[in-house]
């Protein structure tokens, strides 16, 4: 062992793949941009496997978290930054994940996007998100971190726009974007606090320095940490800042699976369990995560309920999943929080990639009103599906139990708030079972709303991600918390071990038999509502006008923020900054000078008479004029003048 | 008094003729119509910085001075050659040597 992982490597890879089809992609043939486009996160993939092998054949030698410095990359002062990535198990799960699922989405991408006409711009953006996105994970400090993260909001917002010339798509790209700058606001003062209170932007240095001193706490640690927060808010769709989220789905679905569910909305997840030194040191700001979380996670699956967009629904269960995630961090159960990133990523995009599949076999068709009886037309859709729903209602034993678990009985061992968060949880995942029962029934079972429509089953290049996805949704949760928490305690701090906390075994029981009791009722009221009486739901909603539009209308955020933002600030710009700044003072300002230049030109043409001897006569005046100026002793004569003019003035 | 009737020639009265060789040369530049009357200006406007080239090369015994005059002589060989080619060229397009006839070029 030479001592070196090559891990530039993974992110180089993906962005080599990036510049061949977004430079060469329009001039080669299909079948080349294909094979580009899926060796990229492939050779990545497998540079995760060497490293990960490297990493455990060599950890002995290796110090995780293991570093590797490629130069220096500002040295102002006290301010040193490095490139630098490092490989330590927390990032190396993330980069499983990212890598290969991200290889999957790129061969189903290959059958999904087969008959689009930007295939390679397509490709060269997916390509270009996985090298923000490993650069993100596997950044060593803050700064190299920022430039991940801002690199994947361009990547997303460039896939959520990718049929720009429909206008909801263009709109919900730059929706994205912006709320996305509002959580870096956050991320860039965080980064700002540390530098001027630690002088490191290096995530090592900052735990040592905190744990060297133990009297960081609270105050400015609070502070940073609220505000890596608002970042990690923004970029993992949470309150208050999770509008763009649903928008994004104008995106095409497998970006939707990657970006929007599987890897770049777990960033902030990634970032608070990255920075969970900062966040340990303040319980204030803990809880405010694990408040942030559970909030997020049931007022999303309200939203659920009722949208009868089959991809909407998707996006706000994502929303509430990463709002479970924030709980876990929330409650210090790092490890059950990235164990449920990790299971979410595969029932998630699972999830997504079999609902473009119907998407696709359907002609575009997205409203869940329309669809019905697929499970005869599409077997392999429908199986598959069944599995990710399954997962996420949290059903032992599918994957989405075993992290879901994790996370609800760290809560509940966290004191009072965590039991009421619990408590939360609780009720989060009867609805989530609800809403994707419901959404199973609407769309797979029963008979065809639209008879018209004759869907076909996708081809395999869809379906085969789909069931290695299926399999490792069913399997994914089988290393078992325990295991995984072992795995990561270096990287995230222990886990809670049930045989010796409070309760014992037989609460860990309990609380898991009460989860999958709850995951099966909402599973029941949807077989009553959408399989036995069709009419309920409908009757329900006569019955309960109120909330129903409140949820069929998201709460009226988007509007609520639109009248108190997103109006006063097109108020300001139109008649302020447009008005105002442009038009009177920068345009004016222009016009001015325009205006003296085209006078003085006015009055200087009569110069150019066209006559060759005033022109020779001007000539000679004007060296005259300098000869004059040459030998006249002007300091002798301005010296005279002066004393002249002061004696005049007294 | 003296210097006025001794052998050497006082500086001043050199570069007197200098400067009257300039100046008419441009006065005949400006007042001139004829292409060729003006061309003949130039010349003499050159010639009388020759002369005070000349006249200081003598009075500080200094080469340079009189090495500048073959330039300027050489010089304006050259753009006599080149001058009376226009001029016979302007005239074979225009019939004219009027230099306020040659227009062309105002606006």
């Amino acid at each position: 062992m030479n001592g070196s992982l090559h891990l530039w490597l993974i992110p180089l890879l993906p962005f080599a793949g990036f510049l061949i089809n977004g430079l060469l992609g329009r001039r080669l043939p299909k079948a080349l941009v294909s094979t580009v486009a899926l060796l990229a996160p492939l050779a990545a993939f497998l540079a995760v496997l060497g490293s990960a092998f490297g990493m455990f054949g060599a950890m002995p030698m290796l110090n995780l978290p293991y570093t590797e410095t490629f130069g220096t990359w500002l040295n102002i002062g006290a301010l040193h930054v490095d490139f630098s990535l490092v490989l330590d198990q927390l990032s190396l799960i993330m980069l499983l994940v990212i890598t290969g699922v991200g290889f999957l989405i790129h061969v189903y991408s290959v059958g999904y996007m087969a008959h689009d006409k930007g295939y390679a711009r397509y490709f060269s953006y997916l390509n270009l998100f996985l090298f923000f996105m490993t650069t993100l994970v596997l950044a060593g400090n803050a700064l190299v971190m920022f430039v991940g993260w801002e690199g994947v909001g361009l990547a997303s917002y460039l896939l959520i726009g990718f049929w720009f010339s429909k206008t909801n798509a263009a709109a919900a790209g730059k929706k994205a974007f912006i709320v996305n700058r509002i959580g870096d606001v956050g991320f860039l003062i965080g980064m700002f606090l540390l530098l001027a209170n630690f002088g490191t932007l290096t995530f090592t240095e900052i735990a040592t320095k905190l744990g060297q001193d133990p009297g960081w706490s609270g105050g400015v640690v609070t502070v940073i940490a609220l505000c890596l927060l608002l970042g990690a808010a923004g970029k993992s769709a949470q309150l208050p800042l999770y509008i763009w989220l649903p928008d994004a789905m104008e995106g095409p679905t497998p970006v939707s699976a990657l970006i929007h569910a599987a890897t770049m909305v777990t960033a902030g997840v990634y970032m608070i369990a990255r920075n969970q030194v900062l966040f340990d040191h303040s319980p204030f700001a803990l809880s405010v995560v694990a408040i942030v979380g559970g909030a997020t996670a049931l007022f999303a699956a309200t939203i659920a309920l009722v949208q009868n967009d089959i991809k909407r629904v998707l996006a706000y269960s994502t929303i509430s999943q990463l709002g479970y995630m924030f709980l876990g961090c929330g409650v210090a159960a790092y490890s059950a929080a990235v164990f449920h990133l990790m299971t979410h990523a595969f029932f998630k995009a699972l999830l997504f990639l079999a609902a473009g599949s119907v998407i696709h076999g359907l002609g575009g068709e997205q409203d869940l009103r329309k669809m019905g009886g697929l499970r005869k037309r599409m077997p392999v859709t429908f199986w598959t599906m069944t599995a990710g729903v399954i997962a996420i209602a949290g059903i032992w034993p599918f994957a989405g139990f075993f992290s879901k678990d994790a996370i609800l009985y760290s809560a509940f061992q966290h004191g009072s708030l965590g039991k009421a968060l619990w408590f939360v949880g609780l009720l989060t995942a009867l609805l989530t079972a609800f809403y994707m029962f419901r959404l199973w029934y609407m769309t797979f079972l029963g008979e065809s709303r639209s008879p018209q429509v004759h869907p076909h089953e996708s081809p395999w290049s869809m379906l085969g991600p789909l069931v290695i996805l299926a399999v490792l949704s069913i399997c994914g949760g089988w290393v078992g918390i325990d295991r995984f928490g072992s795995l990561l305690a270096s990287a995230t701090g222990p886990t809670i071990d049930p045989a010796t906390a409070a309760g014992g075994k037989s609460l860990d029981l309990i609380l898991s038999g009460i989860a999958v009791a709850v995951a099966l009722l909402g599973w029941l009221i949807a077989h009553i509502f959408y399989k036995q009486k069709p009419q309920q739901p409908a009757q329900l909603a006569a019955a309960l006008p109120g909330g129903y539009k409140l949820l069929v209308n998201k709460y009226w955020v988007d509007e609520f923020y639109g009248a108190v933002v997103v109006k006063p600030l097109m108020l300001f710009s139109t008649y302020f900054l447009g008005w105002v700044v442009d038009k009177a003072i920068l345009g004016g300002g222009a016009w001015l000078l325009g205006g003296t230049a085209t006078f003085a030109g006015a009055l200087l043409q009569r110069w150019q008479s066209g006559n060759i001897r005033s022109y020779a006569a001007w000539l000679a005046a004007g060296a005259a004029a300098l000869l004059l100026f040459a030998f006249i002793p002007w300091t002798t004569v301005l010296a005279d003048i002066g004393i002249h003019l002061t004696q005049a003035g007294h | 008094m003296n210097a006025l009737f001794s052998q050497e020639v006082p500086l001043i009265f050199y570069l007197l003729l200098s400067a009257a060789l300039f100046a008419l040369g441009i006065v005949g530049f400006l007042i001139k119509r004829n292409l060729i009357t003006v061309f003949m200006s130039i010349e003499l406007m050159l010639n009388g910085v020759n002369l005070s080239f000349v006249t200081f090369a003598h009075q500080w015994h200094a080469v340079k001075g009189q090495i500048f005059v073959f330039f300027v002589m050489m010089v304006a060989a050259a753009e006599a050659a080149v001058g009376l080619a226009i001029i016979i060229a302007v005239f074979r397009a225009r019939a004219t040597l009027a230099v306020d006839r040659i227009d062309l070029m105002k606006l």
